[in-house]
């Protein structure tokens, strides 16, 4: 009975170790022969399927290229493994060292910063408004009394809340279970306007039925800084991934994945998003930087 | 892993606390929940009644086949298809069905869903009886009211009363499918917060805890009813043994 303690808590110490190693990721990478990337379903043009286990998008390519980086600094060739990831699971699938580097559509945001780490911002969202064509609303200020829909378990619903509150415009808040439904809400009478990130709601008009009676309009509710996100204190590795960036950035190359994602015919439709890149892209591409969102709030 | 518990004490940006919400969303569950079982146990009863009728005149061949057909419409579609048909399909077919807010199609659905169950038990429990039961009501001059109303439904329902309580324990717990339609329920509260707070184990416990202390509370209420309407050496309880 003792003895079987004592193996426990040599066990255990050991185990602790190997935690404290999985930190390394570049060493981790290297042992294993493979690399762990997170990938989601359906982020828009930053990371989704194309079915038969095939990954592609605006951050999927730009993993592939600090990837790239890493076999030179690994001196070997690695293994690239999908795994899919959802926003519920992402953050602890990284944190446990399931995934050593996710490349999906997370907002970098204090909260998130205690947890993970997140490389240079690559993509700035803008939270949008999208209505019927024919509906006439403009602006937010229209919505008094109407019904705005937006999806359970995204940020836009407590930013709808915030605006609510600090604006006084009444209006009536209805939730899609996901994406597709809330567009449903909208595209079916049930909500007059889809409060989401830009580039969901450019990709769920692009897929309509009839793209043109629904449009983009009004301010900017939020900005929000998406990055690529791999585990806290890895200073090397992170160094990696900042660095590609920042190669890419400076030769411009970021600039044409992205035009090459948002502007450009895309698979497996082959249809448009329509959205060049705004201010607030161009200016985190000139200064990189891995601000969270909150660095982000109204000047 | 350290537990944050003081999550819900923060405020969630509209000027509530995590906590406050988190009751808020208790009470829709509750609410979605006690209405559906209210519809699921009248037009359940009903439909089960209705597929015992005896066979003897037109109009009651044609409610029995109306209630089968009823129970066989709702027992074949998940629920959440359901919810979905009443709140996305049929408002294309009939306009004025737009206003009606989600939580009325929410609590039909899932009432009717739950009804087509209901009324299967209670079928088995009429159909278990002798048939004799039935007979001697008959002989006695009874209508068939007064049949139903004196001899087979006290008995029916003392038969099917632990399965009953089972269903209205899923009832509650099928309630969480009312998120789908835009109801701030308990399973829609918990994958909002998490997403804001990121402390999803934190969240997904006390939403656990209150599902199951909600379960629990019905399966109490329903075990107290079933003890306070035994009839001693009629339906004898589980543990006794015999029968009739």
């Amino acid at each position: 009975m003792k003895k079987q303690f004592v193996t426990l808590a040599v066990a255990t110490l050991l185990a602790g170790t190997a935690f404290a190693q999985a930190n390394d990721t570049i060493a981790k990478v290297k042992a294993a022969g493979s690399i762990t990337m997170g990938v989601r379903d359906s982020s828009g043009a930053l990371s989704y399927t194309l079915g038969d286990g095939k990954y592609v998008g605006y951050h999927v390519e730009i993993c592939q290229r600090i990837i790239a980086n890493l076999e030179k600094a690994a001196g070997k060739k690695l293994e690239v493994k999908y795994t899919p990831v959802t926003s519920q699971n992402r953050i602890p699938l990284v944190e446990n060292g399931t995934v050593d580097i996710e490349c999906g559509s997370t907002t970098n945001n204090e909260a998130r910063q205690k947890q993970v780490a997140f490389a240079y911002t690559t993509y700035v969202e803008e939270v949008r408004i999208a209505v019927r064509a024919n509906s006439g609303i403009t602006s937010i200020a229209q919505l008094n009394g109407k019904n705005v829909a937006t999806t359970t378990g995204t940020t836009s619903v407590q930013l709808l809340r915030k605006n609510e509150r600090a604006t006084g415009v009444d209006f009536k808040e209805v939730f899609g279970k996901d994406h597709a439904d809330s567009f449903l809400l909208l595209e079916s009478g049930r909500a007059d306007a889809f409060v989401m990130d830009g580039q969901i709601l450019a990709g769920n008009i692009a897929n309509s039925k009839t793209p043109a009676d629904f449009k983009i309009v009004g301010e900017v509710l939020n900005v929000e800084p998406i990055a690529i996100m791999f585990r806290k204190d890895d200073p090397a590795f992170k160094k990696l991934a900042d660095d590609t960036i920042a190669g890419l950035a400076k030769s411009g190359e970021l600039a044409k994945l992205y035009d090459k994602w948002f502007t450009q015919p895309i698979p497996p439709k082959n249809i448009k998003l329509g959205m060049p890149a705004s201010d607030a892209n161009k200016d985190a591409w000139k200064n990189l930087n891995d601000k969270p969102v909150e660095a982000y709030a109204k000047k | 892993m350290t537990l944050d518990w003081q999550v819900f004490l923060q405020d969630d940006g509209g000027g509530r606390t995590y906590l406050e919400w988190m009751f808020d969303a208790w009470g829709w569950t509750l609410s979605v929940a006690g209405s559906a079982w209210v519809v699921a146990m009248v037009s359940g009863c009903l439909m089960g009644i209705l597929r015992t009728l005896p066979q003897d005149t037109r109009l009651n061949v044609w409610l029995a086949r109306f209630a089968n057909a009823w129970v066989e419409l709702f027992r074949n579609i998940p629920v959440l298809v359901q919810i979905f048909l009443w709140y996305f399909v049929l408002p294309k077919v009939f306009p004025a069905m737009q206003q009606v807010p989600g939580f009325v199609l929410v609590v039909l659905g899932l009432g009717f869903f739950t009804s087509s169950r209901v009324a299967e038990m209670l079928r088995a429990g009429i159909q278990a009886m002798p048939r004799g039961q039935r007979y001697a009501a008959m002989a006695m001059g009874f209508t068939t009211w007064q049949t139903y109303r004196y001899v087979l439904l006290p008995i029916a329902f003392r038969t099917i009363w632990p399965p009953l309580t089972s269903e209205s324990m899923n009832l509650l717990k099928n309630s969480s499918v009312a998120f789908a339609v835009s109801i701030a329920e308990l399973t829609m509260y918990a994958m909002q917060v998490q997403e804001e707070t990121s402390r999803g184990i934190e969240v997904y416990l006390a939403v656990t805890a209150l599902y199951t202390l909600s379960a629990f509370a019905v399966n109490r209420v329903m075990a107290f009813v079933e003890r306070r309407m035994q009839i001693p050496g009629l339906v004898v309880a589980g543990n006794v043994g015999g029968g009739h």
